[in-house]
């Protein structure tokens, strides 16, 4: 009940602006012009054909991770497992494509994709399960399975799916060997990088929206988050819904884990050894996304668009002032915090619109 | 195999292991506090790293260890301030805006890293003191009375906060505002004060905890904890909101990767194999998790912000 404060409003926009506002003041500290840095971030992000694309390749993580987040929210259950999703939804995606190297794109592909939406969806059933039939707190299990999906990735990139080059060579890399070509995503445009996985995402949001707005089960799982007691007393399995919502949650974030694989420029598993190294933090930076979006899965389309081009203009910024790219993820922190912060007017209005419309309703109260 | 279970190797990697579980330990015993009194700081991971960025570089800049431990704990002071504002002033929903403050904190270090530092050169850390006596010991000497005074104060701080905790009113209030807090606000506790209190003395502890890290391993790198303050927050759950619990916890994780990079190093395991086993004490903690819920209850206002009459 009270994640849903957060929706809706001009208060996210008001949180980025703060944000923004505050990182101008950090470049002034750090010795950069301020309006130079942001020109070069908003050229890096938009000012090409090839900037363009990279944005909106960038983006493609974020809405998926944040339409999943939205799914979860929805029901009142917060998922900070993403990135441990994304990299299980990677696993899966990779290992069925090396387990099945000689079969057509036509088959393969969509194969890798599901195997991704399928990885995802068990690392997101698990803490589901725990939270609904053993009431373990879903915050705790998703970090404590983000860590998990790190150690398998590890073993599996370290081990057995090593490039046989890298072992040769003996540096050694985590990553897995050029995985077979008919899996590649195929480009939007040529000569960039982006790629089908923008389509597979956006179909992904108009889904999910139709599916919490206009399905009985979306609309139950809806009911839950705002009232499990309520939805309970009308003869709801609200534990199963609990399941349902994390599992599809942690599914979007594995779709997102496989597009990444498939559709990096290496069409390779890599990582450093760290789910940042891979995932390049997308399962939290979704969260920016879809509280961006106020936690509706179309919102969430610009949003992504916008964090995207943060993370992508954030390169350039760093080539033009000198200021590492990291000042994005401070940023991307401080609109969080702001966004979450504000819901207090939020809820504060919401009670004011209440009193004054219970008031109105009073006989004895007008004048 | 066998040149494992040497002695002087079983000791030297049993010292180890607690000595990895120093930085944990400070962390999670700041997390026990604001837990306590019904705040689950998520950002402990951001504040840790932070501390750590904060310590290295006064280190650097003055090679002043006991300068740059301050410096990390006003660090964790300030962040504590921010976060027990936005989850007790402003009441935000903690499970997000924890993540938020580690997002600050990641990237934050990082940027100052890479500006101030850029080149990660070594620091020197505390020296090892030698309980005299003690330290003589066989055996026992090497493991418990060999370390770093960062590594004592760790486990120092067991007993006194379970002290602190059961035994003071300071304790007693901080429980009740995280059971009752209604009540305890009608007996005239301010539920505010001892939240802010808890939040910041816990982030100072994540701060210091991060120091910690630095001066044990000499360096500074982005993202230095690779989640370990996530794993301090889970620790609390662990350890049952206990101090000494949650020492177990620590001690598990810190014992598991020395023992694993002692295999390691001794060639007994391949290397893949070892991944498979630093993923022991992740899946204890989830099982833990499930059997801990069926027998001890969490504050029962954890997570929820104290608002009269509401």
């Amino acid at each position: 009940m009270r994640l849903l404060s957060i929706a809706g409003g001009l208060l996210p926009v008001a949180a980025v602006v703060g944000a923004l506002l505050i990182g101008a003041v950090m470049l002034l500290v750090l010795g950069a012009d301020p309006i130079k840095g942001f020109s070069a971030l908003i050229e890096g992000s938009f000012g090409s054909l090839k900037a363009l694309s990279d944005t909106a390749s960038k983006a493609v993580p974020l809405l998926l991770v944040g339409v999943g987040i939205t799914i979860a929210f929805r029901a009142n259950v917060i998922n900070i497992g993403g990135e441990g999703q994304i990299v299980l939804g990677a696993m899966f995606g990779t290992g069925t494509a090396l387990l099945f190297p000689h079969l057509p794109g036509w088959l393969l592909l969509p194969l890798v994709m599901i195997a991704g939406f399928a990885g995802g969806a068990l690392w997101g059933a698990i803490p589901g399960a725990l939270k609904a039939y053993f009431s373990v707190n879903e915050i705790l299990s998703t970090i404590m399975l983000n860590i998990v999906a790190v150690q398998i990735m590890n073993f599996f990139l370290q081990g057995p799916w090593m490039d046989p080059a890298e072992v040769e060579k003996g540096s050694r890399i985590p990553q897995t060997a050029r995985l077979p070509q008919q899996a590649d995503l195929p480009l939007l445009l040529k000569n960039t990088r982006l790629n089908i996985g923008l389509v597979i995402a956006v179909v992904a949001a108009i889904l999910v929206y139709i599916f919490l707005w206009r399905m009985t089960e979306g609309f139950r799982i809806r009911a839950v988050g705002f009232n499990p007691f309520a939805s309970r007393y009308a003869g709801m399995q609200v534990n199963n819904r609990i399941v349902l919502a994390l599992t599809l949650s942690g599914a979007l974030c594995g779709l997102a884990g496989a597009i990444l694989v498939f559709g990096s420029e290496s069409h390779r598993f890599v990582t450093d050894g760290s789910a940042t190294g891979f995932t390049g933090s997308a399962g939290f930076n979704g969260i920016v996304a879809a509280l961006f979006g106020g936690l509706h899965p179309i919102g969430t389309i610009p949003a992504s668009v916008l964090f995207g081009a943060l993370l992508v203009g954030a390169n350039k910024l760093q080539r033009v002032v000198q200021v590492p790219s990291a000042l994005i993820i401070a940023l991307n922190g401080l609109v969080v915090v702001f966004v979450v912060s504000s819901a207090i007017w939020k809820r504060r209005l919401d009670r004011r619109i209440q009193l004054s419309a219970s008031r109105a309703n009073d006989p004895g109260g007008g004048p | 195999m066998s040149e494992f279970f040497k002695i002087a190797a079983l000791v030297t990697t049993a010292s180890t292991g607690i000595r990895y579980a120093t930085s944990y330990l400070y962390a999670a015993i700041g997390e026990t506090f604001g837990q306590r009194s019904g705040v689950l700081n998520l950002g402990v991971d951001g504040i840790m790293l932070l501390g750590a960025f904060g310590a290295y570089y006064t280190t650097r800049q003055t090679g002043n260890l006991w300068l740059a431990m301050l410096v990390a704990a006003v660090i964790g002071l300030i962040m504590g301030l921010a976060m027990a504002f936005v989850s007790v002033t402003l009441q935000a929903e903690q499970g997000i805006s924890g993540i938020g403050f580690y997002l600050f904190g990641l990237g934050m270090s990082d940027l100052l890293f890479q500006k101030l530092v850029g080149t990660p050169l070594p620091i020197p850390g505390f020296p090892q003191i030698r309980i005299p006596w003690l330290s003589e010991l066989p055996v026992v000497g090497q493991l418990l009375f060999s370390h770093s005074i960062i590594v004592y104060g760790a486990f120092l701080l067991v007993p006194i906060t379970t002290y602190v905790l059961n035994r003071t009113t300071i304790g007693l209030k901080i429980r009740s505002a995280g059971e009752n807090p209604a009540a305890a606000d009608t007996l005239g506790v301010s539920i505010a004060r001892v939240r802010y209190g808890t939040v910041m003395f816990g982030s100072m502890l994540a701060g210091i905890g991060g120091a910690a890290l630095t001066t044990e391993l000499r360096i500074f790198q982005s993202n230095l904890t690779a989640g370990q303050g996530f794993i301090a927050v889970a620790l609390v759950y662990f350890g049952a909101w206990r101090p000494v619990g949650v020492m177990y916890g620590a001690l598990l994780y810190g014992l598991v990767a020395s023992t694993v990079l002692q295999l390691k190093t001794l060639g007994v395991i391949p290397r893949s194999v070892s991944d498979l086993a630093t993923m022991l004490p992740a899946v204890i903690t989830i099982l833990a998790l499930v059997v801990a819920v069926q027998r001890e209850r969490q504050p029962a206002a954890l997570t929820k912000p104290y608002q009269r009459g509401g």
